[in-house]
């Protein structure tokens, strides 16, 4: 393993979507920092958006939504546990970054008087945005990092930061996916950008690599926050989506509703009032499949065929454009039956629910000099706008940052003992494969942390991760790329345990089937009107606590307050 | 104990004789997230080393030649 040292000002970990929007923003607001972007895969093709994006979800454009109205929908979609403030600061910028985006290049769908086409899937205000062609945003984005001169590297698993006295920010470590070459990155400042935590629970079809999100996003930036000091926010709020069975990936109702597709039951009826992914709509969605109305679909056959053939052009040829071939060898026709669906595993993805680490309404988490954007970060429902806006944010402000402290120093001793952690498992000739412990970690999660929760599965759960991560000490990897699947599934042992802690801690349920609890059924405002934390404690375990919400700058209504509450649709008694 | 190794069928395929990979290309082995594929040495042409595909197709959107041809992995499909 040798080792290569790098000095940077400002270290960009994650190439996806808010990386490349940090790294950019960084550049421009001080052109002479010296700013990194690191990505274990390749730049040009990494992240949640690799193949582009079908629309956008959240869009705050005046004439059809306000950041007021926004902030209220997601404090009401999230159950009322959201830092408002964090929420606003991505609502008042939203139309600002869709514009900028607008004039990079990409294209969205506007009417015949130019206006932008919004549509409305939320329960309350309309956001979304389509964006038909909008298979080339990672071109885009590319083309804006090569202008601003980031400079990047690729396929560099990042494991772990290095903090100084204080416990700021001093360096960033790593390795080379393909030599096993040690990377030590000297840095003022850097960003976490590394998407969901999406490869902790383990996809019905037993396919590891077939999961909703991107594989790649398999929690490292959850892992490393965690063992450099950082919080992390509201963990046991889990994401869970509603999926093309098997194929596991969006189905997607976001782009078929405001075309008249809905989620439908057995006998092709609706079922929810909305198809906006909230915890309550997979509550509903889960109770249908236990029931006998299950399965459920994605209703589209009864649309006219020139709409139905828009929805296959937006749908086959963005975001998981394979979605065709897989509907072709199933003999699925959106005209002729509806599609199966199913739930998917769980993960942490603030994208669409409400965990990761903690940040605030900068992009700031709780260690100097360390900010987070995007899926991985803590701002509930943000989506791929939202980690454009934070990611932006968190450019501007590691910039400043960087401005305005002195040059940190290495801590050699933790330097070796990461080296000397990376490299084990290449050194060993015989061990657990990091194949068998990934795939045992997270079956295990299956089987004792897939919602519905209950505290005694937990327990032996926890237990066996602690039986796993022994089992790990000992894993093997016979080349670089193996020695990335070892790394990576110890940040999934991290993470399930992360997600058991955080779930048993809120002694509550939550958040519809992201947090619904058996022993709790109940909402406790009175104990649990509060935000979770989970961070590294003194004797190195993890630590729970409670965070108040922040005062709210937008009231919220009694009457509102409960509405994404009522998302089963109420059946008329039939005449006898 | 002893390591065993598994065969499986790949979900990537590659078409050799469009496949240009001796004239330098490595468009395929560059794009892919998961960086499961790579160039035989001998061959000279690209191959799935790792069943670990996400279906994603950057490799086949992207290679000049049309050589490169993702299935969904069978236990998906």
């Amino acid at each position: 393993m040798k080792r290569i040292d790098m000095e940077f000002d400002l270290v960009v970990i994650g190439g996806g979507t808010g990386g490349p929007m940090a790294a950019v923003k960084a550049k421009e607001k001080n052109p002479k920092l010296k700013v990194l972007l690191i990505d274990k895969a390749h730049v040009k093709r990494s992240g949640a958006i690799s193949m582009g994006m079908d629309g956008l979800n959240n869009a705050v454009i005046p004439g059809h939504a306000t950041p007021e109205q926004y902030v209220k929908e997601i404090t009401i979609a999230n159950d009322g546990i959201v830092d408002q403030a964090a929420v606003m600061a991505y609502a008042a910028n939203s139309f600002d970054m869709i514009q900028e985006l607008d004039r990079w290049g990409v294209k969205f769908e506007k009417d015949e008087t130019g206006d932008y086409a919004v549509r409305k899937v939320h329960h309350l205000g309309s956001y979304v945005l389509p964006m038909p062609e909008g298979h080339h945003m990672k071109k885009i984005l590319y083309r804006q990092l090569k202008r601003a001169r980031v400079e990047i590297t690729n396929r560099v698993v990042v494991t772990r930061l290095l903090t100084g006295a204080n416990g700021e920010v001093s360096g960033v470590m790593g390795f080379d996916c393909r030599t096993a070459d040690f990377y030590v990155i000297r840095c003022k400042a850097a960003v976490i950008t590394t998407g969901a935590a999406g490869r902790i629970g383990l996809p019905a079809s037993g396919y590891l690599m077939g999961t909703y999100e991107n594989p790649t996003n398999s929690g490292d930036g959850h892992a490393m926050a965690y063992h450099a000091g950082a919080a992390l926010a509201n963990l046991e709020c889990f994401q869970i989506n509603p999926l093309i069975k098997d194929y596991n990936g969006p189905a997607c109702a976001y782009v078929t509703g405001p075309f008249g597709g809905y989620t439908a039951n057995a006998r092709g009826e609706r079922f929810i009032e909305c198809d906006y992914w909230s915890g309550q709509m997979m509550l509903e969605f889960h109770r249908e499949l236990q029931s006998g109305n299950g399965p459920v679909f994605l209703k589209l056959d009864h649309l006219a065929e020139e709409t139905i053939s828009e929805i296959e052009h937006i749908l086959h040829s963005n975001e998981r454009p394979s979605r065709g071939r897989f509907h072709d060898k199933r003999g699925n026709d959106y005209r002729k039956q509806m599609i199966e669906m199913h739930i998917s595993e769980i993960g942490f993805c603030s994208g669409h629910s409400a965990s990761g680490i903690w940040t605030n309404a900068r992009g700031e988490t709780s260690v100097p000099g360390l900010y987070a954007a995007g899926d991985c970060a803590s701002v509930p429902h943000n989506y791929m706008l939202g980690a454009f806006v934070y990611g932006r944010i968190c450019g501007h402000n590691a910039a400043e940052y960087c401005g305005a402290v002195a040059d940190r120093a290495i801590d050699e001793g933790a330097v070796a003992a990461e080296q000397a952690r990376v490299s084990a498992p290449l050194q060993r000739s015989e061990g657990p494969t990091p194949f068998q412990i990934e795939y045992k970690t997270r079956r295990l999660v299956n089987d004792y942390l897939q919602p519905p929760k209950i505290t005694r599965k937990y327990e032996i759960g926890l237990r066996r991760f602690d039986e796993v991560r022994e089992d790990a000490q000992a894993m093997l990897a016979t080349n670089p790329h193996e020695l990335m699947r070892a790394m990576e599934a110890m940040s999934i042992i991290d993470c399930a345990e992360m997600a058991a802690r955080s779930s048993m801690f809120r002694a509550e349920s939550r958040w519809g089937l992201y947090h619904y609890c058996v022993d709790h059924p109940e909402r406790d405002d009175a104990n649990w009107f509060c935000h979770t934390l989970l961070s590294k404690g003194a004797d190195g375990s993890m630590t729970m606590a409670k965070k108040a919400v922040e005062p709210y700058i937008v009231p919220i209504d009694d009457e509102e307050r409960d509405a994404y509450q009522r998302l089963r649709v109420e059946r008329k008694a039939e005449a006898a | 104990m002893s390591i065993a190794t598994t065969l499986t069928q790949a979900p990537v395929k590659v078409h050799e004789d469009k496949c240009i990979a001796e004239k330098g290309c490595t468009v395929c082995v560059d794009v892919c997230p998961l960086d499961v594929l790579a160039i035989d040495l001998v061959k000279k042409k690209a191959f799935m080393q790792f069943d670990e595909c996400w279906y994603c197709l950057p490799c086949e959107t992207d290679c000049p030649t049309g050589a490169v041809e993702v299935s969904i992995p069978y236990l998906l499909r």
